[in-house]
């Protein structure tokens, strides 16, 4: 089992809908968030384009924060989701400084937080990630990368996509369609 | 400014503490009895409760499920999966709408305006004192001036119970920014063409189109929720997106083709390819030869407007309006000019939206599937009161003559007419405003400012301390949408339907929902009679009971739909479609328009340009907000908290402006904005435009959040261009220079 | 234009708008570290190589400063930790990946082996010392018979503290500036260096101190060599590496690097020390203030323009 989320950065129009359904799901606290909106424009007016990607945790299959978390509290769980046992961490920002994508925040109450695919609370229940099922363009695919038939297998088989620094040699599981 | 009603900042006297409870209050209490019939759901989520609803943040009224965590704390708004406005997914607003029942700048009790010490400010006052108040002061401006002089400004739910309250009193004068500031040109626009209106949400059959164009329509920045789902549905299918707009939309980015229009000339395009079609023949012939009148003039009017007539007003290259014709032509029927919403532009906007409705009836879209479908809303009975006394006045009279076609009553007209004159023998006295922030919603403040000084008894109620309730002289709390009963959702969509709203938690603090302040001030002027029920619950059950469910089936559904009764949501081809203009026919060349001295075909007129230095106000949505009402919204604050100001980097070149420097604005009338806001060099205004997000910049100190965050676009809408058709305010002809200089007030002042 | 921006507000404490999840205490917690290291890495050696009589400074006194150098290091670490009752579960595992941890557990075999190290040497500077519990002069009598046992150990690892106090950086290939294995062995010079320039401090023997100010020497030469060199590597790299460069080469960095870490804190002590053993007399301690204070200096650098520093996408 390999969980894994596409984007489709054609779709998305940035409405942050993902963002606010991830608060309210998860509780992540007001001032945080798990989950982003990235616009990036380029050209010169009237000849442009815009990408737009809600970002997140990559839940990297070789993720830098699980490699130099000092406690274990950093580890991989079911289907390589990359989470943080809040009570082994000891807030040391380790993970923080190593994860390229600075998806990692400290959460008030002193542990490390981030993305966890929302695998206990709903994956498990067999409910999609808040912020896909939210997405008013329905433009975010959740499964298993090892099922040929989740949505996101089938598209990714479809349509061209990217992850972000891939140089970084972290190889990530959140990917973005173009 | 000297005024007989200073603007307080509520902080005055501090609506921190819970007034006494009054008598009153404990009946509110029982308003929410509701909960007992809660259930503990069969999902993945047993622990918490769910509550129906439907949204109030915007107008969409998605409709949803309200999650209580264990200690009963509300935790997560979604969407209903069987309803058509939301298809089971809100937008971040709704989503977000947690944050107004949280947000602890709340307005906490019923406030009366005092003077101590020769300084005005607010008590706290009981339910009780603040409605016996309120309703001695309107049955003393009855009696002086007659009933009809009270007029009510509301905008969402609360509309229903206090009509209803002041059409038993006597005054029909009801109105919502919703028309004259909002939709009014596109309704009228249609209505004189296919005799009937778009409504809300919009006829406009996004899921099975084959092209839509988009003209300003900002989808996916308007989020609208139905119109951007269907919308990317339609991307998905392959559809093609036409977007025309001076602006680099999102929705534009999505597009096949984005048309960077020069603001204020779509009436050419719009013109250009109706002749396209005509002088093509791309038009539908048999559609138009059996539905419509008044072709040949048509024809014959558009005949000058070729594409290079167009091209020196528009600046849009006249292969690419051909283009796009052809791209009309290929998908027609299964067209979507867009109507848009928010149209009240240029003054001229309802010839505009003429020309919209000319357009798609030329394509042969209305009534054709992926086109304009026919919705249909249930006959719903509302529970039996005596009739409504004769108001002597109709509102229409207030503004005697003017706006002929306006088919909903003209905010913009009351407020006019709420300023004496020696020739009008009533002048409205007193203003309820309900959930709709006028300084915000209507342009040319002054103006507005002028009428409210006017004013012998200006009540405001709403949830939040915003610029108006400072001019109040009483504020009544209301609590939000998640906290009460309202009327039934009853919408027109495919499928006729129903939505319940209902509480999902006591109103915090003191505050009471708009139905049963609306009851109790009836009770208080003597209309028990046309508030005959119990509670709300009573009378919506009722109501429920005559289609066959029931308060308590609604309880476990939220959402109903019901079959249609006619199966008619396109045109049968087989049948002659009858529309309700005064021909009878799709009336190209319109009657209504001739008959009340106005161009039966659209004409294009040349707006005002900017002035040397000046750069033209534009204005938006940002998906995250809306209006001014969430802009205090902890959530939503979260993803932003202030407008910022689109400049092209030319511009930015010119003025050495560098993306987040900060910038206070001023008109071409002189009129400066009370804060500063961010500049943000962007490629995606042009260089004769700025633009803001709508909303912001708010005034009020209590809002801890919003105060002083960014530039409050309304108050740089000094020069208003009213269509003269319907009344609208056009609000798109204001220019605006850059400040760079300047003592800091807003937020910026607090570091 | 390009324009990249983040549309949905986020404000996340410590992260935006720049990474700054480490303050003082990290950075002081390695320069603690490193001239900890140096110190105990000198006073092992000179005990393995029989010369504790020529360095008395270096295998006896300095040795005295180090568990309150390691403690207060220690301390500054525990202050950085958000959660910090659950510090102890550092100690429950040992995670060879995570610098961090080995870290953790190079401080704990470091500092009781530097406390070990300070009570054999206790007598000698006060000769009237008594351990009141005959336990503890077993103990004593113990170690003293292992002496060089323990110095080894001391030896090897003061080492791995040093490197150790680079590699935590290092291992951060998400922050460009860090991520350059140089840092591992420039860390470990400059806190060499430091605990030389601080025995030369220390040192009432002019021998003595001729010797360091010798190795000091040395050192900061290896010192500038390597950081020519990581900046050639940097130079010589990907868009990102080249741009955390930058931030030394005409970035917001440039001035306190080049002129406090660089010309004060190695070249301007290295000529003093030059000058100082060809003869020329001046107040001995500059040098050493300088290249102790340069060191610490240059922590805080590193810690705050590596954060600075990102990968773009
Ligand atoms: N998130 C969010 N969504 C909302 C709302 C909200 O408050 N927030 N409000 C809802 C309501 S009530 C309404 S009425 C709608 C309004 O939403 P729309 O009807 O989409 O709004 P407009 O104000 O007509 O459109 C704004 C767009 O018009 C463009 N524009 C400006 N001048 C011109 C011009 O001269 N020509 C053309 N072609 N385009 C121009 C601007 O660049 C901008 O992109 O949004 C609804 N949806
Ligand atoms: N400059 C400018 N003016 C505009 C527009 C624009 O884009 N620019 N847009 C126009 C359009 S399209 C429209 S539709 C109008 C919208 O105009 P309004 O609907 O008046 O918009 P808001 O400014 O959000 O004011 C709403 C008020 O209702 C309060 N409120 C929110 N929820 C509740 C509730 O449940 N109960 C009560 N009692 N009060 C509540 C809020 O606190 C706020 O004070 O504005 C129009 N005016
Ligand atoms: S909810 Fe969907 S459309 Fe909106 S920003 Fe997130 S991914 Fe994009
Ligand atoms: S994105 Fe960052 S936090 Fe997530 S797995 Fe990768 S390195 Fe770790
Ligand atoms: S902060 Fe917590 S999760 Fe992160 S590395 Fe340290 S102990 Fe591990
Ligand atoms: S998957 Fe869950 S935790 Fe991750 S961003 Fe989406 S909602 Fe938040
Ligand atoms: S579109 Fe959004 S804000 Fe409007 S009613 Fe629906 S969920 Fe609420
Ligand atoms: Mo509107």
């Amino acid at each position: 089992m390999r969980y894994a989320m596409a984007v489709d950065t054609l779709k998305c129009v940035g409405c942050s809908d993902c963002v606010v359904a991830c608060q309210t799901e998860n509780n992540v606290p007001i001032g945080f968030c798990r989950d982003w909106v990235v616009e990036v424009t380029d050209g010169t007016y009237p000849r442009l384009e815009i990408e737009i990607r809600s970002e997140r945790c990559n839940h990297c299959e070789n993720s830098p924060c699980v490699r130099c978390c000092p406690t274990g509290a950093s580890h991989y769980a079911e289907g390589g989701v990359v989470l943080v046992t809040p009570h082994k961490c000891i807030g040391c920002g380790a993970c923080i400084a190593s994860c390229p994508y600075d998806a990692r925040y400290p959460h008030p109450d002193g542990y490390v937080d981030k993305c966890t695919f929302c695998l206990h609370n709903r994956v498990e229940k067999g409910l999609d990630p808040a912020c896909v099922s939210v997405c008013p363009t329905k433009c975010m695919y959740f499964g298993d990368l090892d099922d040929p038939n989740s949505p996101v297998s089938k598209v990714l088989k479809n349509r061209k996509y990217k992850t972000l620094i891939p140089e970084a040699g972290t190889n990530p599981q959140l990917y973005f369609l173009l | 400014m000297s005024s007989r009603r200073s603007f307080i900042k509520i902080s005055a006297l501090g609506i921190g503490g819970i007034a006494a409870a009054g008598g009153l209050s404990r009946l509110a209490t029982g308003a929410v009895s509701g909960n007992a019939s809660t259930e503990k759901i069969d999902s993945p989520e047993q622990n918490l409760h769910r509550t129906p609803t439907y949204c109030e943040i915007c107008f969409w009224q998605c409709a949803g499920w309200v999650y209580k965590d264990e200690s009963g704390n509300i935790k997560k708004i979604v969407g209903n999966d069987d309803d058509q406005h939301c298809n089971g997914r809100f937008c971040p607003r709704g989503t977000g709408g947690v944050g107004q029942y949280y947000d602890e700048d709340r307005l906490k009790t019923p406030l009366i305006r005092t003077t101590t010490d020769g300084k005005e400010t607010f008590r706290e006052a009981s339910w009780d004192e603040a409605l016996d108040y309120i309703a001695h002061r309107m049955q003393e401006i009855a009696a002086k001036h007659g009933p009809e002089c009270i007029a009510l400004f509301t905008h969402g739910s609360g509309g229903s119970h206090f009509g209803h309250m002041l059409k038993a009193f006597g005054s029909a004068s009801i109105t919502a920014p919703s028309f004259a500031q909002c939709r009014g040109p596109r309704e009228v626009g249609f209505l004189t063409t296919f005799g009937d209106i778009i409504y809300s949400p919009e006829r406009i059959d996004i899921r099975d189109t084959r092209c839509m164009v988009l003209i300003g329509s900002h989808l996916g920045e308007n989020m609208h929720n139905g119109q951007v789902q269907e919308m990317s549905d339609a991307i998905d299918r392959g559809a093609t997106i036409i977007t025309v707009d001076p602006r680099f939309s999102t929705a534009a980015s999505k597009s096949k083709y984005w048309l960077p229009i020069k603001p204020a000339t779509d009436l050419a395009l719009l013109l250009s390819w109706i002749h396209v079609l005509i002088e093509n023949e791309w038009y539908d012939k048999a559609y138009v030869a059996k539905n419509t009148v008044g072709f040949e003039q048509l024809r014959e009017h558009v005949r000058p407007f070729t594409p290079e007539w167009a091209y020196g007003i528009t600046t849009i290259d006249p292969n690419v309006i051909v283009e796009t014709a052809r791209e009309m032509r290929n998908a027609s029927p299964s067209v979507i000019i867009n109507p848009g919403r928010h149209v009240t532009w240029y003054g001229d906007d309802t010839q505009r939206m003429r020309a919209v409705a000319i357009l798609a009836a030329l394509l042969g879209a209305w009534g054709r599937r992926g086109g304009y479908y026919q919705p249909e809303k249930l006959h719903l009975p509302s529970y039996p009161v005596p009739p409504f006394p004769v108001p002597r006045r109709q509102p229409t009279e207030a503004y005697g003559g003017k706006y002929p076609l306006a088919n909903e009553v003209v905010s913009n007209g009351l407020c006019d007419a709420t300023i004496p004159t020696v020739e009008r023998s009533c002048s409205y006295k007193a203003w309820i405003v309900n959930g709709t922030n006028l300084l915000a919603a209507i342009p040319n403040q002054a103006n507005t400012l002028k009428a409210i000084e006017a004013l012998e008894l200006l009540v405001v109620v709403d949830t939040m301390p915003v610029e108006l309730t400072g001019y109040a002289d009483v504020v009544l709390p209301e609590c939000t949408y998640l906290e009460r009963y309202d009327m039934l959702r009853n919408s027109n969509h495919r499928l006729p339907n129903l939505a319940l709203r209902m509480p999902a938690v006591q109103p915090k603090y003191d505050s009471k929902p708009a139905e049963w302040i609306a009851r109790e001030l009836a009770a208080k002027l003597g209309l028990e009679a046309w508030f005959p029920w119990k509670n709300i619950e009573e009378m919506l059950d009722w109501q429920l009971k005559q289609m066959g469910t029931s308060l308590e089936e609604m309880q476990r559904l939220g959402v109903k739909n019901f079959p249609r009764e006619n199966d008619d949501l396109y045109f049968n081809e087989n049948e002659e479609a009858v529309f309700n203009t005064n021909s009878g026919k799709i009336e190209l060349y319109s009657s209504d328009m001739e008959n009340e001295g106005f161009a039966p075909l659209p004409v294009y007129t040349a707006h005002e340009e900017p002035p040397e230095g000046y750069y033209r106000l534009n204005y938006g949505r940002a998906p995250m907000h809306t209006f001014s009402r969430t802009a205090n919204n902890p959530n939503l604050t979260d993803l932003m908290d202030e407008n910022v100001l689109w400049v092209n980097p030319k511009v930015a070149r010119l003025w050495g402006l560098k993306t987040g420097q900060m910038v206070k604005l001023k008109n071409q009338d002189g009129k400066q904005s009370t804060f500063a806001i961010k500049v943000r060099v962007t490629e995606r205004i042009r260089w004769d435009s700025v633009y803001m997000v709508h909303g912001f910049g708010h005034n009020n100190p209590k809002l801890t959040r919003a105060f002083g965050r960014g530039v409050n676009d309304t108050e740089l809408i000094t020069r208003v261009h009213i269509d003269p058709v319907m009344g609208g305010t056009g609000m798109r002809g204001n220019f605006v220079t850059f400040i760079t200089e300047f003592e800091p007030n807003g937020k910026e002042a607090e570091a | 234009m390009k324009e990249e921006i983040i549309v949905s507000g986020r404000l996340n404490h410590l992260i935006d708008p720049q990474l700054h999840i480490w303050h003082w205490h990290i950075p002081l917690y390695l320069f603690l570290g490193g001239l900890a290291a140096g110190i105990l890495f000198f006073a092992a050696l000179y005990t393995i190589l029989g010369k504790e009589k020529e360095y008395p400074t270096a295998v006896k006194l300095a040795p005295f400063l180090t568990p309150a150098l390691l403690s207060i290091g220690l301390l500054a670490l525990f202050l950085d930790l958000n959660h910090k009752l659950y510090f102890w579960q550092l100690y429950t595992t040992l995670r060879l990946e995570s610098p961090m941890s080995w870290g953790a557990w190079t401080l704990m075999v470091v500092t009781p082996a530097s406390i070990v190290w300070c009570a054999l040497h206790i007598r000698e500077l006060f000769p009237n010392w008594d351990w009141k519990f005959n336990w503890l002069k077993a103990v004593e009598t113990f170690f003293n018979q292992y002496k060089q046992h323990l110095a080894w150990v001391l030896l090897i690892s003061s080492l791995i503290l040093g490197v150790y106090t680079g590699i935590l950086f290092s291992a951060f290939n998400a922050r460009p500036l860090w991520n350059t294995s140089i840092l591992g062995p420039l860390f470990l010079t400059s806190g060499l260096s430091t605990g030389a320039a601080a025995i030369v401090l220390m040192s009432k023997k002019a021998s003595e101190r001729h010797n360091f100010a010798r190795i000091d020497l040395m050192l900061i030469g290896i010192e500038l060599f390597l950081i020519v060199h990581m900046f050639m590597g940097f130079l010589a790299s990907t868009q990102v590496h080249i741009e955390a460069a930058h931030l030394f080469l005409g970035g917001p960095y440039t001035v306190p690097f080049w002129l406090f870490v660089v010309m004060l804190g190695l070249v301007i002590p290295a000529l003093l020390e030059f000058l100082e053993l060809r003869g020329f007399h001046m107040p001995y301690f500059i040098a050493p203030v300088l290249v102790i204070l340069g060191g610490l200096i240059f922590r805080f650098i590193i810690a705050y323009a590596g954060q600075a520093s990102r990968w773009l996408y």
